[in-house]
């Protein structure tokens, strides 16, 4: 499909707003969106990359310096402000700082409670933290009545306790 | 392109499509991904080659022995010539971002690989290094989740996830760490839509932390009248807590839907077999249609289906037209890729064929066709 503003680009940008009521939606390459003022340079399929690079823009000045480089995979705070991804497990350590308050804005926290990895040689602490997790799965599944599933867990959090392989 | 991987298995991917879900005149279909990465590689944007191919040649190595996936299929998408890529991408099994489409290079070392039955899926090498993905006809989130969950067990024990224990699953993009899930609902919601009811509807989605979408994806347009509905937060909550939320949301809106659609009946009975049956004739009887027009027709002939204005035509068949519509799809068929003039044409034909042979001798109804 062409961009409706100059008919020669194919259109990146379908823009779908709803106002009183009308769904209008406008299909603009990124040039014309830009200079309408729709587009912030991101890449148009990912809007979450301008939402975090725009955050960004707000907490950059005082961590840029603070944070530095990850050692493991050599991306710095203006490439993940540039493409709002990390590059590997560590830089969620590196970045910690910068990462927390982006974390909390986001999903309104920091601190994981779903599902709990096994990995595949798994220490005491990872098998009890398991457990922890799948015993209020198992809660839940008892609460809403899914029998099944509690059955399955119940299994699996015996298999834990046990020492055996899940 | 000739025969292809599809001519080994043409409805790979769309179990869906069969609509035997709960609700499948509204919700077409529900989706769950989970996002992984492994420890030691660097995640998709940074990483090299090397990561790349050790990741896949792993991750091919577990699915060879995981229950879920052992006996299903591995595609090397980044063998595969464009065309086929395309049709993947046509049935939502892999993102544009793993056939680099739209502008963007092919990635090196990305497969899909599908569980028998073909429901369940893994991306490998996307934004993250797996993306697991399960998609089901209808609203059933909770069955989705179970099997995913259990391959997300198999693969987990054998290959060596990111976990951390405050951040959760650690993901390339901030927005999917802790659960690294994302679960999605598709829904038709003509009702909503011709009574100016959405725009409250949608607003009201999102003041409940979940967001909405077009049919494909991220930053899609709204097309048909069909909303994409999912977690927008990751974090924080279990997973079970996540998606019963989506569900008691969805679970809502399909009732909003269902009396929407009763008041349109009630109160504009003529209005709406009108538009319903005029969208059914252009779509029985057009030469030529774009695949946008034959997705804003569709709709019009899903909400008279749905409401048992026109019998004789299943949601299945609907669904078929949306998926086999699509460009590579003709392009597939005809065996040659098309012009844009060209696809229009082939497209209308295709349509005009599918609709023939399930309503035979229909040159049209005489009356008003009263459920």
């Amino acid at each position: 499909m062409l961009c409706e503003n100059c008919g020669k680009n194919e259109a990146a940008i379908h823009l779908t707003q709803i106002q009183n009521n009308e769904m209008t939606t406008r299909h603009l390459c990124e040039p014309c969106a830009e200079t309408m003022g729709l587009s912030s340079g991101a890449p148009a399929n990912a809007p979450l990359a301008d939402f975090i690079a725009q955050m960004g823009k707000a907490i950059a000045s005082e961590t840029v310096a603070a944070a530095g480089t990850c050692p493991s995979c050599g991306l710095n705070l203006a490439d993940f402000k540039k493409t709002g991804r990390l590059g590997c497990a560590r830089c969620y350590s590196t970045f910690d700082t910068s990462l927390r308050g982006l974390l909390r804005k986001l999903h309104g926290g920091t601190q994981h409670t779903g599902k709990v990895y096994l990995p595949p040689h798994p220490t005491e602490t990872d098998r009890t933290a398991r457990v922890v997790s799948l015993r209020r799965s198992l809660a839940r599944a008892v609460e809403s009545e899914d029998f099944e599933r509690a059955a399955g867990l119940r299994d699996q959090i015996r298999r834990l306790e046990a020492g055996q392989e899940v | 392109m000739g025969s292809g991987f599809l001519g080994a298995m043409p409805d790979a991917g769309l179990a869906w499509l069969r609509a035997d879900g709960p609700h499948s005149d509204i919700v077409l279909s529900t989706r769950i991904r989970l996002a992984r990465n492994l420890q030691n590689f660097r995640f998709g944007t940074r990483a090299d080659g090397d990561d790349r191919r050790e990741v896949l040649r792993m991750t091919l190595e577990t699915a060879g022995v995981a229950e879920s996936l052992r006996d299903g299929r591995q595609l090397v998408v980044s063998e595969l010539q464009t065309a086929e890529r395309q049709l993947l991408l046509e049935r939502h099994l892999v993102s544009r971002e793993l056939v680099g489409s739209n502008g963007h290079a092919t990635p090196s070392h990305t497969a899909l690989l599908m569980a028998p039955g073909e429901a369940l899926s893994v991306m490998v090498n996307e934004e993250d290094h797996l993306r697991l993905q399960n998609i089901v006809g209808g609203f059933r989130l909770r069955d989705a989740w179970r099997d995913v969950e259990r391959l997300d067990d198999e693969l987990g024990q054998r290959l060596p996830y990111a976990f951390h224990t405050e951040f959760g699953y650690l993901t390339s993009c901030p927005t999917n760490v802790g659960t690294g899930l994302r679960a999605s609902v598709l829904m038709h919601l003509p009702g909503l839509v011709l009574t100016q009811e959405i725009g409250k509807v949608l607003q009201g989605i999102s003041q409940v932390g979940l967001t909405f979408r077009g049919l494909y994806g991220e930053g899609s347009e709204v097309v048909g009248n069909f909303f994409q509905i999912s977690n927008q937060t990751t974090l924080g909550k279990t997973e079970e807590d996540l998606i019963d939320h989506l569900q008691r949301v969805v679970h809502q809106v399909v009732q909003y839907e269902t009396q929407a659609r009763g008041v349109l009946l009630r109160d504009a009975p003529v209005v709406i077999e009108d538009k319903v049956w005029r969208a059914y004739g252009l779509l029985r009887h057009a030469r030529s249609t774009s695949f946008e027009e034959v997705m804003n027709l569709l709709s019009g002939v899903r909400l008279g289906v749905g409401l048992k204005l026109i019998p004789d035509l299943s949601v299945y068949t609907l669904n078929r037209i949306m998926i086999f519509t699509q460009s590579a799809h003709l392009e597939q068929v005809a065996g040659n890729p098309l012009q844009d003039g060209d696809a229009d044409v082939q497209r209308a034909a295709y349509v005009r064929a599918v609709l023939s042979s399930e309503r035979p001798g229909d040159g049209g109804p005489t009356g008003a066709a009263h459920a």
